[in-house]
Formats: structure tokens, C-alpha cells, sequence
């Protein structure tokens, strides 16, 4: 099959899906109301309350919501063949992730421009809370952990991104002072310094010297590294040391310093890797040579595939930035759909040719089953092949192999090296809140919060011998991250359908997709934690048992809260004005 | 067609800067916060020697003394001898 066909009639089935399903959720459901005052007006401040226009909001909402994960899930999700990875990121889009960024972005806009962990509070109870702060400080330790894993590993792989990479952080800085100090706009100095990466992209690709290949140095895969550990082993351990490093200076310094300006020109990456995969795609016009479906004995595509892929079908941390930002600027309440279902739209549509760019890439079936041959082999290589396999699109463009394949790793670093840099942030406030809640006011400052984050993270993915080799700690939970951040949308889902209840509409549209989510997790949830991990399951690990039942745990108490709140409990039908 | 591109430019610098605006902005709040309570420390009990002059200031910073306590959750003017509303 053709795989511009392919991706016709997925942009076809999500175009469909805004225009008409959206359009009925907007008007039918959710009722949405031209001349309701929302909080960016309300409450407008100029700072976080800014009335914003729906196209700037939109660009926004989607440049956040963008990172590495709708690439690396995807990616490894094809092990089950093309078609079920497809079907998922095309439906799930339009009846899950769809309704779910929009309808948390409506929710929090009719409640103060408040978050979905402050709406559980309210609408399920204190504990439901404190489990949302659990659930995310899970994640983001995972992210961290694994995220230093891959960076390392495109570095190890790659090495000619690292120069390009590096040379990204003095640009953002003086950018930062320019557009701080001096007032100065941002665009073209941030285009100034991506063309400087790209540049320095092309000189490392041709000459070897630019490398900086710590395998090679240390007398290749074979050498002798450190402390007993092997080339390849003492390269990990010396660029996740790097990354944690760069990771705690760029957590504590001002906002504005490096991360704003580098997350400045990784927005054009992700508007340049687009460009450059769609563009190439139609130049290319590549067949799909992996297999529609792939029988396989080790994992069940049933229920696994749905929690493989969470970014790029639907994902809890979207519902955070649809109710945590986006609805403190949105303008006028009918601009919810477009925000946020076109905002899940475009997600959607990066999932799509993540999966398009891995199953084009290889010659034949064969070839496919010799990479994909195990879901462990699928998880450690799906990333190395989608940067080959979008190299071999951008070659459509007439970009040399080896210049195409520094320039993929390079946007994926980004993406990835932005979502380690926010996540190590995030997971610095949650420990900072829980040092609140707990009145433990030590965690409170910034520094022993930044180092008990870099620490943990750092001490995971070191620590014990992960199943990647070394480094790879991260991916001893990892099987949790797709669990967790599922669960996190499904209970968003959940404090939709209870809002809709309460003023007495039809919540078909969001309890249908919060089932189909929660059902699969828990079970995918029940099936490894008690027959894998436990002391009686055929892979028993314990770290990962304790941390998957109090998970599992925790989602089915809340989800028993959530029916009788859902139930009778709040059955006091109220008017919508009401909720504000 | 000029136009268009022209627009096009102002919307993606206005979709990338977002943040860096929202940023910005807060930091000078909270500067402008600091301020604030550097000028009129005396009314919540710490002692402010130049207490005097800054008083002179208050015609002038009515409105975002009114803003300030809005948006601290504040309803009424906290202050018996500041008020604005």
C-alpha cells in the first residue's frame, strides 16, 4: 500500500472528525456560549489571564502539547503491525483525545481557569488530589530517567548531533539576554541560531573530527571504559552524568535565561520536522513494506497497545496544559473547539507519521520482523528507527543520508531534552507542594527541591542495571508511564462526565472513551502487575510490583469514588451559570 | 499576498513568544509586588523611615494597589488606612 494514501485517509478521518464530531459535542453537549465571560477576561491580569486570539492560542496549546512521546510510542507500537497503531491514533484521536483536550479546556474555563488536580479536589474529594500529585510525580521521574536514557543513547548513536545540540545552549542564552535586557524581538535571532545548528549539523556530519564519539574515543564498542564498564557503558554513564548536570542549572535559573529561548528554536524544529517529513513524504512516495497486522507470542497488542501509545491517541498530561494555561487566555468560549480538539488534531498528526516514517523505512517484511523481532527488541530500537526512517523521507528534499539522519536526531534530542527540562521542573514544584502539604519546609527551597528531583532521577536510571544495559534504569518503570498517564486521562474523562451529569446532559461523549481508557489500563494494569511482576508472575520485579499495585490501587479507589459521585452522591442537577 | 505573508510572520512570532511574554511579565509583577511593599510597609507593622515621602505616592498608586489585592483574593482593601474600594 501507498503510504501517502495511508496518511490521506488519516488526515481525511481527523479532518471529518473536527469538522462534524466536534462541531455536535461544541453545540449539543457542552453547549458552548459565544457571550460567556471567561476568566481571561474576568480575571485579566496581563500575565497569566490574557484574553488571546484562538489561532496564536491554538499554536501554543500545540507547541506545548508536541514532544517526543507521540514519536517513541508510535514507533515501538508497530511491533503489532501497522494497522491496529493506525486505528488507534486516527480513533482515538477523534473520540478520546479529542473530547478529552477539549472537554478539560471547557471544564476548567466554566470553573475560574482552575487545573484538573484542583477540579478532582472539588468534584471527587481531597484524596483524589494527593493521588493526582502521586500519579505525576510517577511520571515525571520516569520521564526524567528515561529521557536521559534516549538523549544519551541518539548521542551515543549519533554522534554527530552533539555539536549541534551543544551549540544550541550558548544561542539560547544570548537570545534570552537580547530579548530580556535589550527588548528585542525574538523570531529572527531564534532563526539566526537554528540556522547556526543546522549549519554546525552539516559540518559534523561530513567531517568525523566535529563527533564528539565518546565510544570511539574509549577504542570503539569494544574498548575498555572506566571503572570496569565498557566503552559503550562508561559513555552512558559520562553523558547521563552531563545531562543531569545541565539539567539542575537550567531547572534553577530564571525561566527566561535558557529554557524560554531554547524552547524558542525547538518550537521552529517542530514546524521544520513536519514540514520536512509530510513535504518529503509526497516527494518520496514510499510503500509500506511492514506488515497490516504481526502475529506475535510474546506481548498481547490486547490491552498493551492501547497504553504503548498514550501521546499521539490521547494523553492525561495534555488535560494538565489544556486546564492549567490554555484556559486562562482563551478569548471567547467557542474557541475551545478549535484550541483544544484541533490542538489534539495536530498531535494526532505527528503520531501518524511517526508510525508512517518507521513502516516505509525498511525494504521488506523480512527486514521488519528481523528488527521488530521481540516487543523488548521493538522498545530499545523503535526510536533509532523512526530517525532512520524520517531521514530516508527527508531525503525526498534532497538532504544527504548522513546530513538528514544528524538533523532527525537533532529535533528528537530537542523534543526530548524540552520534555526533561519541563519534566524536572514540574517534578521540583511537586516536591515543593508536597514539602507544603506535609510541613516539611526544607522541600520548599529550590535547591534541596532541585536536588532531591536531579538526585532520584539520576540514582534510577544508574543505580540498577535497567533492561537496556546500563543507564536504562528509567525503563525498569517505564511499563508504568503509558498505566499512569492513561489512568491521569481517564480520570479527567471521568470529572467531565460528573460535570455534565450534574447539569443534566448527555455524557455519552466522554464516559464511552473514559471506559474504553480506564478499562484497558486497569487490565493491562491487573495483567502485569499480578501475573509478570509479583512473586508469582513469569518476570517478578518487585520494584515495579509495589509501585504498579499502590497505582493500581489508588485507580480503582478512585474510581469507585468517582461512580457513586457520579451516581447520586452529587446528583443536585445545577445550572451552568451556577458553576462559576 | 505580502500582507498575508506579513501576517503569517506576526502569527508565529506571537505563538512563539507566548511563554516568554507570560514569563516576563510575571517577574516584573513580582518585582512590581516588592516594590510595593517596600513603599508601604509601615501600614502592615514594619518600621519604613522614608515612610513620609512615599506616602506622597499613594494618589498615584491607587489602582494597582486595588489591582494587588484583587488578585490576591482579597475583596475589600486590607488596609484600614489604604483604601480603594
Amino acid at each position: 500500500m501507498n503510504a501517502i494514501v495511508l496518511a490521506l485517509i488519516g488526515m481525511l478521518i481527523l479532518a471529518l472528525g473536527y469538522r462534524y464530531y466536534s462541531k455536535i459535542v461544541a453545540e449539543k453537549i457542552f453547549r458552548l456560549d459565544p457571550n460567556y465571560v471567561t476568566p481571561a477576561h474576568r480575571y485579566k491580569d496581563d500575565v497569566d489571564f490574557v484574553p488571546t486570539n484562538k489561532f496564536v492560542l491554538w499554536g501554543h496549546h500545540f507547541t506545548s502539547v508536541a514532544g517526543a512521546a507521540p514519536i517513541v510510542g508510535p514507533a515501538i507500537a508497530v511491533y503489532w503491525g501497522w494497522l491496529p497503531a493506525f486505528l488507534w491514533v486516527i480513533l482515538g484521536t477523534v473520540f478520546a483525545a479529542g473530547v478529552h483536550d477539549f472537554g478539560t479546556l471547557v471544564l476548567s474555563v466554566r470553573h475560574k481557569g482552575q487545573s484538573v488536580g484542583t477540579l478532582a479536589h472539588r468534584l471527587i474529594g481531597q484524596r483524589a488530589k494527593i493521588l493526582f500529585l502521586f500519579i505525576i510525580l510517577i511520571l515525571v521521574l520516569m520521564v526524567n530517567a528515561v529521557f536521559a536514557w534516549v538523549i544519551s543513547n541518539l548521542f551515543i548513536q549519533f554522534p554527530a548531533s552533539v555539536l549541534p545540540v551543544f551549540i544550541q545552549i550558548p544561542l539560547a542564552i544570548w537570545i534570552g539576554h537580547a530579548v530580556y535586557k535589550r527588548k528585542q524581538k525574538m523570531l529572527v535571532p531564534s532563526l539566526i541560531a537554528l540556522a547556526v545548528m543546522y549549519i554546525a549539523a552539516v559540518f559534523s556530519s561530513e567531517f568525523s573530527f566535529l563527533q564528539i564519539d565518546l565510544v570511539r574515543y574509549m577504542g570503539g564498542e569494544n574498548g575498555a571504559g572506566l571503572f570496569g564498564l565498557g566503552a559503550v557503558s562508561t559513555a552512558f554513564f559520562i553523558w547521563i552524568v552531563v545531562l543531569m548536570i545541565y539539567v539542575y542549572i537550567a531547572s534553577v535559573l530564571p525561566v527566561w535565561k535558557l529554557l524560554q529561548p531554547r524552547d524558542f528554536i525547538n518550537s521552529h524544529q517542530l514546524v521544520v520536522g513536519l514540514g520536512i517529513l509530510y513535504i518529503g513524504l509526497l516527494f518520496v512516495n514510499p510503500t509500506i513494506t511492514a506488515p497490516a497486522t504481526n502475529a506475535v507470542s510474546d506481548v498481547s497488542w490486547f490491552p498493551l497497545l492501547f497504553i504503548t501509545i498514550a501521546c499521539g491517541a490521547i494523553s492525561g498530561f495534555h488535560g494538565l496544559v489544556s486546564s492549567g494555561t490554555s484556559s486562562k487566555q482563551l478569548n471567547k468560549e467557542t474557541d475551545a473547539r478549535f484550541v483544544g480538539y484541533l490542538g489534539a488534531v495536530g498531535e494526532g498528526v505527528l503520531a501518524l507519521i511517526s508510525i508512517i516514517a518507521v513502516i516505509t523505512f525498511f525494504p521488506n517484511k523480512e527486514a521488519f520482523s528481523a528488527s521488530y523481532s521481540s516487543f523488548a527488541a521493538a522498545s530499545s530500537g523503535g526510536l533509532g528507527n523512526f530517525v532512520k526512517g524520517a531521514s530516508n523521507l527527508a531525503m525526498g528534499l534532497g538532504i544527504p543520508p548522513s546530513i538528514s539522519t544528524t538533523i532527525v536526531s537533532i529535533i528528537v534530542v530537542s523534543f526530548a531534552a524540552t520534555t526533561l527540562d519541563s519534566s524536572l521542573r514540574l517534578m521540583r514544584y511537586i516536591i515543593s507542594e508536597l514539602g507544603v502539604e506535609y510541613k516539611i519546609p526544607v522541600l520548599e527551597k529550590k535547591h534541596v527541591a532541585t536536588s532531591v528531583a536531579v538526585v532520584s532521577s539520576a540514582a534510577l536510571v544508574l543505580l540498577p542495571k535497567g533492561p537496556q544495559g546500563f543507564g536504562s534504569g528509567g525503563y525498569l518503570l517505564w511499563p508504568l508511564f503509558g498505566t499512569a498517564n492513561q489512568l491521569l486521562a481517564g480520570i479527567s474523562l471521568l470529572l467531565i462526565s460528573i460535570w455534565l451529569k450534574r447539569l443534566g446532559r448527555n455524557y455519552m461523549v466522554t464516559i464511552i472513551p473514559m471506559a474504553f481508557v480506564m478499562f484497558m489500563t486497569l487490565w493491562a494494569m491487573f495483567q502485569q502487575v499480578i501475573f509478570e511482576w509479583s512473586w508469582l508472575g513469569t518476570s517478578s520485579n518487585m520494584l515495579l510490583f509495589i509501585f504498579g499495585a499502590i497505582i493500581f490501587v489508588f485507580a480503582v479507589w478512585i474510581m469507585l469514588t468517582a461512580i457513586s459521585a457520579l451516581s447520586g452522591k452529587y446528583d443536585n442537577k445545577v445550572s451552568s451559570k451556577e458553576e462559576d | 499576498m505580502l500582507d498575508k505573508m506579513k501576517a503569517l510572520i506576526h502569527w508565529y512570532e506571537e505563538v512563539l513568544s507566548m511563554p516568554h511574554r507570560r514569563e516576563v511579565a510575571s517577574e516584573l509583577r513580582d518585582e512590581d509586588d516588592l516594590f510595593l511593599l517596600l513603599l508601604y510597609s509601615e501600614m502592615i507593622g514594619i518600621p519604613n523611615p522614608v515612610y513620609y515621602y512615599t506616602l506622597e505616592l499613594y494618589p498615584y498608586m491607587i489602582e494597582k494597589f486595588h489591582d494587588w489585592h484583587l488578585r490576591m483574593g482579597m475583596e475589600k482593601s486590607p488596609l484600614s488606612g489604604f483604601r480603594c474600594c
